[in-house]
């Protein structure tokens, strides 16, 4: 499916009033014990969290945003990790297989965003993060946060019709919102996309990382390896054979300058002896 | 001879066992209570030191596996063939020890398998995995020729010799791939490591710095054993080795200051910042410092000063290994990962396991030449006909003809 079919988020932080009912809607989805309104981070045990973040112009002009897996289109995650455990569906959420993981977090490494977290107290730990409730979004529901928020801060959808949205949103408001669809481009886009009244760095879209998306930056030298194992292979050899034969001539010329050296020694030894004879 | 040198090693004896004894009580509590209990790891700092240390520097350290037998069964350099063996054993180990390492740091261990059947050619990391399962396989298969010797299985051994050559340019293959893989696997995180060591250059540092790692650990090694052994030392082998490494040492320090200075880095690094201060002690440490010593010849002749060089060399890479995997994160993640001491005292029992089974391994097999109190006998370059004992049948086809 192409990348503006799947099924996206949009957050806007002009419409958030930081009520928590999604953080409490995803807690209460996934089964996880604790206080919504303590959430400060994602956690093992929640998958999103209500952050704040003050107007630079203005530090009294306090807006709340949300943390979450981005679902990248083209995930770092889901490139970098060694047993394919995490996948990006063709819905569009990315979602881990922990029955395949090995647990090496390597895509905990990789993630531009900070997102995976781990069960660090378990002997069997798993990844986890937010799967953009895969299930309900395959029976065509909305995400749980989604369906929680009443004040269109965090709605779902495909990814076309969340950045027309937000296009839209951008044009009947020009005062209210800063020109830029945060993920529309970013690491080659997510399927989160937030709208702010300010420039943010807070929501991890760091200027450094750029449009290309991540799994670029390791592709463009994994590509490379067939040609460098040929090539080292194929020195190799070639210097074997050619020290080989280097070190044979050598020993080959040695053993005749030997060899020549005995003939004339025996030749001189042998005149001798016929002299010796003769006497 | 055993029973003279029992009596200086029971101190080490008695380390070894305080390691071994502490290290597995916390590896009963890492696999009942999980990573947490006993690590300083957290989902800011997600690898820390057994990733840094067991894994970046187990693989590097053991480079001088390849490097040597290359350089002995590739370049027929045949004055080196004496430390072969022993640099092949180093890197048998060291691939042993980091595979056991993984079992420690990977979450769900039981499942290290799965690169071997669930494919994703994307992941740097499924490309390192498979060439180190490849590469340590090579490794036993070159290290059973020294137990067939031992053994005296005869044909087996034949077999083992007419497949060395095959085996140390696959080894060579796969070496070149993973160790610069391993530093490949850091491109992914352009935005988290520092710029003093992010670079797109890192896959060809990290392989140049294992090749020059390699050949200071064949001289620590080497030193170290014929403390332990109370072996001579082939001194003008490995003053040999130490100018190879001077030459190898500055193509990396080359290679690393022109690559700063393209990205503009360069006053990045005397800014005397945390990050400007540890870079200027992995290079000054470890590339500045070993070559300014190991430039001299007569220096290079002296045992100490050559152990001293190489130490130094060995030093900086670990400390470079640490600084990409670590402090470099530090500055974008926020706050310090310093590991626990449960940490540091199961990768001190990896180590010293590595070290009983080192000694045990030269005591019970023909890893050392013979005639190791008469050096200069081992050095001299084999005249005229090559001895039938080292070559391969079908290596003397080609010399005979």
């Amino acid at each position: 499916m192409e990348a503006a079919q799947q099924r996206a988020i949009l957050f806007d932080l002009t419409r958030c009033s930081g009520c928590g009912k999604c953080v409490e809607a995803c807690m209460q989805k996934q089964g996880f014990e604790g206080d919504p309104s303590k959430v400060k981070d994602m956690s093992a045990t929640a998958y999103c969290s209500l952050n704040t973040v003050s107007n630079p112009e203005d530090s009294d002009d306090e807006y709340t945003y949300r943390d979450l897996c981005r679902h990248c289109v083209e995930p770092s995650c889901v490139s970098v990790c060694p047993v394919g455990a995490l996948d990006k569906t063709e819905l569009g959420p990315v979602v881990y297989d922990a029955d395949k993981c090995m647990g090496c977090r390597y895509c905990m490494t990789a993630c531009p965003f900070n997102v995976p977290r781990y069960e660090w107290d378990s002997p069997v730990p798993t990844v986890r993060k937010c799967d953009m409730c895969f299930d309900l979004q395959s029976k065509g529901e909305d995400t749980a946060c989604a369906t929680a928020c009443s004040y269109g801060a965090t709605i779902c959808g495909t990814r076309e019709e969340l950045l027309e949205e937000a296009r839209s949103r951008i044009e009947e408001d020009p005062d209210d919102y800063y020109p830029h669809i945060y993920g529309e481009h970013e690491v080659g886009g997510t399927s989160v996309l937030f709208l702010s009244p300010f420039p943010v760095e807070e929501l991890g879209f760091d200027p450094k990382l750029g449009t290309d998306p991540m799994p670029v930056y390791t592709w463009r030298v994994l590509e490379k390896i067939p040609g460098v194992a040929i090539t080292a292979g194929a020195t190799m050899c070639a210097l074997w054979w050619l020290t080989n034969r280097r070190n044979a001539v050598r020993d080959h010329e040695a053993r005749e300058k030997i060899q020549a050296k005995a003939a004339k020694a025996a030749k001189k030894n042998g005149s001798n002896h016929e002299e010796n004879g003769h006497g | 001879m055993a029973s003279a040198v029992a009596r200086p090693l029971s101190f080490w004896r008695g380390i070894f066992y305080l390691l071994l004894g502490t290290g597995l009580v916390l590896t009963v509590i890492r696999f009942t209570q999980g990573l947490g209990a006993v690590t300083n790891l957290s989902d800011r700092y997600p690898w820390g030191l057994w990733i840094g240390f067991d894994l970046l520097c187990g693989v590097g350290l053991a480079a001088g596996g390849f490097v040597i037998t290359a350089a002995v069964y590739i370049f027929h350099i045949e004055r080196l063939r004496p430390i072969a063996r022993p640099a092949l054993l180093t890197a048998f180990l060291g691939y042993l020890l980091v595979m056991v390492a993984l079992m420690f740091d990977l979450g769900r261990p039981w499942n290290i398998w799965h690169p071997m059947v669930m494919w994703n050619p994307t992941s740097v990391m499924f490309e390192v995995a498979w060439c180190v399962m490849l590469y340590s396989t090579v490794l036993a298969l070159e290290f059973s020729g020294m137990v067939f010797e031992k053994f005296r299985w005869k044909r087996a051994a034949k077999v083992q010799k007419i497949l060395t050559i095959p085996l140390v340019i696959l080894g060579v293959m796969l070496s070149t791939l993973h160790q610069s893989s391993l530093g490949t696997m850091y491109l992914i995180v352009p935005g988290k490591l520092h710029a003093l060591w992010y670079s797109p250059m890192l896959p060809i540092l990290f392989f140049v710095s294992a090749v020059s790692v390699g050949l200071a650990m064949v001289i620590v090694e080497s030193k170290l054993s014929s403390r332990a052994f109370g072996r001579g030392l082939e001194m003008p082998i490995l003053t040999e080795v130490g100018r190879v490494l001077v030459g190898a040492l500055g193509l990396y320090g080359f290679m690393r200051i022109f690559d700063l200075f393209n990205r503009g880095m360069l006053g990045e690094a005397f800014t005397f910042s945390y990050e400007s201060s540890m870079f200027l002690v992995e290079f000054g440490l470890g590339v500045i410092l070993p070559m300014v010593i190991l430039a001299s010849s007569r220096r290079r002749a002296s045992e100490k000063w050559l152990y001293a060089g190489s130490l130094f060399a060995v030093m900086g890479f670990v400390v470079n290994r640490m600084n990409v995997s670590m402090t470099g994160f530090e500055g974008a993640q926020g706050g310090h990962y310093i590991p626990s001491w449960a940490e540091v005292m199961i990768t001190l029992m990896l180590v010293a396991v590595g070290f009983a089974a080192f000694s045990w391994i030269v005591n019970n097999f023909p890893v050392y030449p013979e005639e190791a109190k008469e050096p200069e006998v081992a050095t001299r370059e084999p005249a005229g006909v090559p001895e039938a004992e080292t070559t391969a049948p079908w290596e003397r086809v080609l010399i005979e003809r």
